[in-house]
């Protein structure tokens, strides 16, 4: 009897775990078909081909060009920002600091906090920054906020493939007489390409996907930017802004625009899966 | 590279004082204490009272939570010591697609489904006639957002538990199920705990989602169906219009720097107990 209900206990565990593990799933499906079934057959070639034209908040002509081009501008340049800052700390992290344990520590500790931080705050401080500097919405204060954002994320990725190369790799080419430097940029820079590059695009598709630290740095427009110092629209925002429209054939179009973003999302995602099986050709296998 | 290091290592720092820096003019004003404790948000006459914002922002946190840490919990007891490959092999992409998902189409999706959802089913299973914007409905969308954070710690957290430990209380005729009830999640707790607080963490600061969802009603919110008006959405919403008064200016940046203090310090905690943990199994 008593081992009957303790296989009663387990099998209900075992139930609601079945359950829960169902619900994760079926919440993605639903969020994926929900946003296909709005979105798909408002969306167009027009749409995505084409400028906001005159009356487009009230449902007229056009599309969202704009802010298709725009967030691939703030995410490339706050990516290509994010990498040049990013890249060197990891690798100085993993080649010149790996003697000293507790240092690297407590950097990955302040990297984590850092990843932890709302978006929102960030666009706050970046709001903070621009005043300070008297800059206003613009291009460039979306990239460089959108970069603060994403930098820990970025070294912090690298870091955990950088982290697996083996010692011996380092040993093996400062032994060879190459200076901490090239072992950095040479060596474990090509021995981790694939995991590097993943980590860019993990950034990348972090960048183009926030909404909160443009929010007030970025600004919006409708036509597409020519300068850094320009506002620009941005994907995210345009779902929001008319997603707020009280006219249903605005609406309409956010779910439309919200295709376009799940769409550039998970290209990215497989493209990130594709990249860390490529790039292997310099790779040493131990 | 020195240099790179020394950015990011000071942007805490920069963070911090940047924020200070601009809520100062309100902190002269007025006590902080005082700011925190009252109800009465009225900028053009100069009052600022955060406390409907932080209450509401405390409700969705621990209503999203709740909903989020039974599913998280269960899920990653199947996925690490019960499921088959094939399981594992779809929910890894799963989680990674659920975790990339930006939050404005979190916010999209609690438009279209979660909040009609409030309104003509679960509303009116309590009695209740609502609109659905509500901390309920901001609630689960966050719920949904911090699942995929939460497992991908909770799944390192278990795996991290040596093989030894379950073996010795195998051997000792123990079943699959007491092993796990009583050996393993006994070893998991305080990553369990770390890890909720990281999720409760990330759901106090998201944005936009919320945002969409919850209503923003500038009310202290005392149940789930009613709507709330949590601090990133005050923050978010209010940045257009701020620019010509000085102090309620400021009083968005204090609200940032509430926020920018109180998820640090969460952090802070779950992440030195992670730390810990992960010392003593070592």
């Amino acid at each position: 009897m008593k081992l009957k209900l303790k296989n009663g206990e387990e099998g209900f565990f075992r139930v609601l775990m079945f359950f829960s593990t169902t619900i994760i799933v079926v919440a993605l499906l639903m969020i994926i078909i929900s946003i296909l079934y709005k979105g798909l057959p408002v969306l167009s070639w027009a749409m995505i081909s084409q400028v906001p034209a005159g009356g487009f908040y009230f449902g007229r002509e056009g599309g969202i060009l704009n802010a298709i081009v725009g967030s691939l501008y703030l995410a490339g340049g706050a990516t290509l920002l994010a990498t040049i800052i990013g890249l060197p700390l990891a690798l100085y992290i993993n080649v010149h600091l790996v003697c000293h344990r507790r240092l690297v520590n407590g950097i990955r500790f302040v990297l984590d906090l850092l990843w932890g931080i709302p978006s929102i705050v960030y666009g706050a401080f970046g709001f903070a920054l621009m005043s300070y500097f008297g800059i206003r919405v613009s291009l460039l204060a979306g990239i460089i906020t959108v970069t603060l954002f994403i930098v820990p994320i970025m070294v912090r990725a690298m870091d955990e493939a950088l982290k697996v190369v083996p010692r011996g790799l380092l040993e093996t080419s400062l032994s060879l007489g190459s200076t901490r430097a090239e072992t950095a940029y040479r060596v474990f820079f090509r021995q981790c390409l694939p995991g590097l590059s993943t980590a860019v695009l993990l950034s990348f598709g972090r960048a183009i996907g926030d909404a909160a630290s443009i929010l007030f740095t970025a600004g919006f427009t409708d036509y597409i930017p020519t300068s850094l110092s320009q506002p620009t629209a941005t994907l995210p925002l345009a779902i929001f802004f008319q997603l707020s429209s009280p006219i249903p054939q605005v609406q309409q179009r956010a779910y439309a625009s919200a295709v376009v973003l799940v769409f550039i999302i998970l290209v990215v995602s497989i493209l990130a899966r594709i990249m860390s099986n490529r790039y292997q050709k310099h790779k040493i296998n131990f | 590279m020195r240099l790179t290091l020394a950015l990011v290592m000071l942007l805490p720092v920069l963070l911090f004082a940047g924020m200070y820096y601009k809520s100062s003019l309100l902190l002269q004003a007025n006590s902080l204490l005082e700011l925190l404790f009252s109800g009465v948000w009225k900028p053009m006459s100069g009052k600022f009272g955060f406390y409907p914002f932080i209450i509401s922002s405390l409700w969705v946190t621990v209503v999203a939570l709740l909903l989020a840490a039974p599913v998280c919990l269960l899920t990653t007891i199947h996925l690490t010591q019960y499921a088959r490959r094939w399981v594992l092999r779809v929910m890894h992409p799963v989680i990674d697609i659920l975790a990339g998902i930006p939050s404005v189409i979190y916010g999209v999706f609690g438009i279209l489904v979660v909040v009609p959802a409030i309104a003509n089913y679960i509303g009116p299973a309590f009695g209740k006639d609502i609109s659905g914007y509500s901390i309920l409905a901001g609630a689960m969308v966050l719920a949904i957002m911090i699942i995929p954070f939460i497992l991908n710690i909770l799944i390192e957290i278990f795996k991290n538990i040596p093989d030894e430990l379950a073996e010795a209380s195998l051997a000792l005729g123990a079943t699959k199920w007491q092993t796990i009830k009583l050996v393993l999640m006994k070893k998991a707790l305080p990553g369990i705990i770390a890890a909720f607080g990281l999720g409760m963490s990330r759901a106090f600061g998201e944005t936009i989602a919320v945002l969409m969802v919850v209503g923003n009603v500038t009310r202290v919110p005392t149940g789930i169906f009613q709507p709330g008006y949590p601090l990133p959405a005050l923050i978010a919403n209010n940045y257009g219009e701020m620019l010509s008064i000085p102090l309620y200016d400021s009083a968005l940046m204090l609200a940032a720097l509430i926020l920018f203090v109180v998820v640090l310090l969460f952090n802070f905690a779950s992440r030195l107990i992670i730390i810990q943990s992960e010392k003593r199994v070592a």
